[in-house]
């Protein structure tokens, strides 16, 4: 009897085990898919143009997205600029500081702002930011992505924020150091690599929105200058060539999304290199 | 770790102090005028060449257009938020009553919504009679060999499969211009559904955009839906004939919108009006103007003698690039009537 | 602690000190609270907007509008019934599929692979939430649709579709948009967030627990699944919570291949509609009042069943923690 049961649980362990790796190169596969998908129609129209040139009406070719290219960086600049600040914050709270009641209105809040779609989320942005100045902008823009960012990285700060183990904590306490220097110079650290995640995550995320910048940033065809301006990002130009009946802002469509691609992976590896030198790895 | 984090300290700032120094050079120039504008996705293609063409006569001049749709277009025009608006349909009296301020319709080009379609099998042109295209839409006619299709298709093998009808998801001019015209030829349609931007579609599947209808239409067998003319012909996906008022078969070309709009007889003051099911042999029934909806004070001056410099530009120059996009030009009677009218803004 | 420490309005020497230490703990505090504070805000200033601007529609329909089927612009008459169910159902549907794939994924990533490959392959996954809704969508409508419409659709009607209860949700007829078909795309867009943060926080399970389990005896996959997956049950649960949220307000990527009909059909390959495929695409072109307002208030209903859900979830995990495993 213990027999048979010990060749099913085997037998169970090897499928189960299998199934895992599976589903792992499944996801990759659908991944290698959808970036082949995006290099083979996207590169065919990546030229130097591309980058430098402003877009050009139909017909003509040579047009580029330079400006959204900046534009997007600009945004998400802002993006970052406002929303990493009240995340990390508030995530730091919610792990050390955080009482039982105020602490679960908090999560719960989160939790709800991410649900919200990002077209109202655009709406609440633009009745906050546009409407009493009179014009659309890249701060509006901004605005919008900014509380978008908001939920990501509160989470995934707390949650990497408690995962450190308590023993770190207690060492550092033993040692005289107070509270906020414990977070600051023990916790912060150890947790730096699931928060980056976190962080980074959120930023892709709002890279490729939309519909939250149709109303705030609007678009605009040539360059923006300062913040205050409607200006051009890679999605929004994505969405407008993509529906748009003309073969070749297609090919610039599926350029675009390439180029908004590669943006954020250099961003990803970027920052994982420059933070990462300065030692604090994963706990356990 | 504390010797490490100054270096870190420095590489993040470094980093950060680039991406912002960048980020607002990039920017940085002389200031020329820049006007906003939104609103209709019909004439995009011709306003992007327009505005594209006056920016490089007179380079310091920007006008960015942004197709959000007309009604997007008429919202903000209303809130303040653009300098200019533009929209497939016209201004309703509700709609005018609620700005704070008049504003002017200045007719711009002139568009066809045509019949696309996909029916193994048939290749040809089919044409299409004006119940037939309501019928169909509301959800009556459900067959592709019903007698109201095959009568007006003689040589034509249409099988007994079931229509799958394809309508836009966003609201659009271009489902204002079809609408506008189901409602002129069928009371039914007009009772039950109506015109808008946005209806509540007896039948079918929604697809986003033009790109969306042909997408779906292209890959369904059976299917039929509506997209601008221009978008047929530059992706050359067949169209069918409408009937006109007259009773003729005509397939959309500029030469039938053209007269469809030659045909109207008093064009009023304020240049609203509906063109669809025009009278006229050679009318194509399905066709419209779009607007630009300029506010009749601005106090800018500046903005308002580039918006004025640039209407006069548009009914002389500006129409020369029309056909080239698959618009057709207006009609000389109504750009006499706007000329004129340019003079209203102060 | 004797140091010649100037002297201060409140004294010197060791009690000073100590009052500086929890004085610099009491700005932390408070400095984190503000922050945390500012959600609140954030969310209540929308929320306020949301209710304010959805004024007229609410009068006007009550709460007829939540199981009122039809949506007509001409005629004002609008109920958020459809939508309600397609949000639901395309909701569902990729969960159904995300779920049991990413936490696959995620394990094979955390238990099995060498760490280079783990970290190489996250590292790839992490770049699919990169891919912007209207990327998906395209490709939703190039790759997806045709697929369901020739084939995965057509094998599911033939087998599925004559199993006695099942069958309701496999019914013809197939144009290939759907609800099912959004269900896909929309688990595809998901999958990233519950395989990243399932794994970070599978990485965090003390390697004692593992160990322990393995020297009693317990096959890889028992450790795996029985202690390591248990004991890292919150953060999962909380990746399914971002991903559920996600796909309640993904919007470019659905209505591309939802085939936006507000109706509400068993069949899983019937067009439908969500709520944000409808604001976004009609909501730029919304002109009249009453319109307008009922599109708000379609995004106040959207906020409202998050809102159930979200609390439904809370329910699961509290009632999932009784079992013991890692504590929040």
């Amino acid at each position: 009897m213990s027999r048979l049961l010990l060749i099913w649980r085997k037998s169970l362990n090897v499928v189960m085990l299998t199934l895992t790796g599976v589903a792992a190169f499944g996801v990759v596969a659908v991944l290698f898919l959808i970036l082949g998908y995006l290099v083979w129609n996207g590169g065919k129209s990546l030229n130097f143009d591309f980058f430098t040139q402003l877009p050009k009406p139909v017909g003509e070719t040579g047009g580029g997205m330079a400006n959204a290219i900046v534009g997007s960086l600009k945004l998400l600049f802002l993006a970052a600029m406002m929303g990493l600040p009240i995340g990390l914050m508030a995530g730091v709270y919610l792990a050390e500081f955080g009482g039982k009641t105020f602490a679960y209105i908090i999560r719960y809040t989160t939790d709800l702002l991410n649900g919200v779609p990002s077209i109202v989320i655009g709406i609440f942005a633009y009745s906050l930011a546009v409407l009493p100045v009179k014009h659309f902008s890249a701060i509006a823009g901004g605005v919008a992505l900014g509380i978008m960012v908001i939920p990501i990285t509160v989470r995934s700060t707390e949650e990497f924020l408690r995962a450190v183990p308590g023993s770190l904590r207690e060492g550092a306490m033993a040692l005289g150091a107070s509270k906020w220097r414990t977070i600051a110079t023990v916790v912060l650290p150890a947790a730096k690599g699931g928060i980056i995640t976190g962080v980074l995550l959120a930023l892709a995320r709002v890279a490729g929105e939309t519909a939250p910048l149709l109303f705030t940033a609007f678009s605009n065809r040539f360059w923006s200058p300062g913040w205050g301006q409607p200006i051009a990002s890679l999605p929004v130009m994505i969405y407008t060539y993509a529906i748009a009946p003309y073969d070749d802002w297609h090919r610039q469509a599926w350029a675009a999304g390439l180029v908004l691609l590669a943006l954020v992976l250099i961003a990803n590896i970027g920052t994982r290199v420059v933070l990462s030198r300065g030692g604090g790895g994963r706990s356990a | 770790m504390t010797e490490e984090n100054p270096t870190i300290m420095r590489k993040m700032l470094v980093v950060l102090f680039l991406l912002s120094a960048s980020a607002v050079t990039a920017g940085a120039q002389s200031s020329p005028l820049l006007l906003n504008a939104a609103g209709a996705t019909f004439p995009y293609p011709i306003y992007s060449k327009w505005f594209d063409v006056y920016h490089t006569a007179h380079p310091n001049v920007q006008i960015n257009y942004q197709s959000i749709g007309s009604g997007g277009g008429i919202r903000q025009l209303l809130a303040g938020t653009v300098d200019f608006g533009a929209s497939d349909g016209p201004m309703s009296d509700d709609q005018l009553a609620q700005a704070k301020f008049k504003i002017l319709h200045f007719p711009t080009v002139l568009g066809a919504v045509i019949p696309t379609y996909n029916i193994p099998g048939v290749t040809g042109e089919l044409n299409f009679t004006q119940k037939a295209l309501a019928g169909i839409f509301l959800g009556t006619i459900t067959k592709w060999n019903d007698p109201e299709l095959t009568k007006p298709n003689p040589g034509v093998n249409l099988p007994n499969s079931d229509i799958v009808v394809v309508h836009r998801s966003d609201g659009s001019g271009t489902s204002y211009i079809f609408t506008d015209f189901l409602s002129k030829v069928s009371a039914d349609w007009k009772g039950k559904v109506g015109t808008a931007t946005s209806v509540n579609w007896p039948v079918g599947l929604g697809g986003k955009g033009n790109e969306g209808v042909t997408g779906l239409v292209k890959q369904t067998a059976g299917a039929i839906g509506y997209v601008e003319l221009i978008y047929a012909v530059q992706n050359n996906i067949p169209y069918g004939k409408v009937q006109n008022a007259s009773g003729k078969f005509v397939k959309a070309d500029l030469a039938g919108v053209t007269a469809a709009a030659a045909s109207m007889k008093d064009m009023p003051e304020d240049f609203r009006v509906s063109i669809t099911n025009a009278p006229g042999p050679t009318s194509y029934p399905i066709s419209s103007f779009t607007w630009l909806l300029i506010p009749a004070q601005i106090s800018d001056g500046a903005k308002r003698d580039a918006i004025k410099d640039f209407l006069k530009w548009m009914l002389v120059d500006g129409q020369k690039f029309n056909e080239g996009l698959s618009y057709a030009q207006l009609p000389k009677s109504v750009i006499t009537k706007e000329s004129k009218a340019i003079s209203l803004i102060q | 602690m004797d140091r010649a420490a100037p002297r201060r309005f409140d004294g010197g020497g060791p009690r000073a000190f100590l009052h500086r230490l929890r004085h610099g703990d009491e700005v932390a505090h408070v400095l984190t609270l503000t922050f945390a504070a500012v959600i609140l805000l954030l969310t209540s200033m929308l929320v306020y907007e949301l209710w304010v601007n959805s004024h007229l529609s609410r009068i006007k329909f009550g709460w007829m509008f939540f199981w009122t089927r039809t949506w007509d612009p001409v005629f004002d008459n609008f109920g958020a019934a459809p939508f309600i169910y397609g949000t639901l159902v395309t909701s569902i549907v990729s969960l159904v599929i995300a779920v049991p794939l990413g936490l696959a994924a995620a394990i094979f990533l955390s238990e099995l692979a060498p760490r280079r490959m783990s970290d190489t392959i996250s590292f790839l996954i992490d770049l699919l939430a990169a891919v912007p809704s209207v990327i998906y969508g395209l490709l939703g409508i190039f790759i997806v649709v045709p697929l369901m419409r020739t084939t995965v659709g057509p094998i599911l009607i033939n087998t599925l579709g004559h199993v006695p209860v099942l069958s309701q949700f496999f019914k013809g007829p197939n144009y290939g948009v759907g609800f099912l078909t959004a269900g896909i795309v929309l688990a595809i867009m998901v999958v990233p967030f519950i395989i990243s943060v399932s794994r970070e926080v599978l990485l965090t399970v003390p390697r004692e627990q593992r160990e322990a389990a393995l020297a009693l005896g317990a096959t890889r996959w028992e450790a795996t699944w029985k202690v390591v997956v248990p004991w890292a049950r919150t953060g999962i649960l909380g990746s399914v919570f971002l991903a559920l949220a996600r796909a309640l307000g993904e919007t470019m990527a659905v209505t591309m291949v939802i085939g936006n009909d507000p109706k509400i059909a068993a069949s899983l390959f019937a067009p439908g509609y969500t709520i944000a495929a409808v604001i976004a695409n009609e909501f730029t072109e919304a002109t009249g009042d009453l319109y307008l307002s009922a599109l708000i208030e379609l995004g106040l209903v959207l906020f409202l069943m998050t809102f159930i859900l979200n609390g439904l979830a809370r329910l699961l995990i509290v009632a999932t923690e009784r079992g013991g495993g890692h504590p929040s």
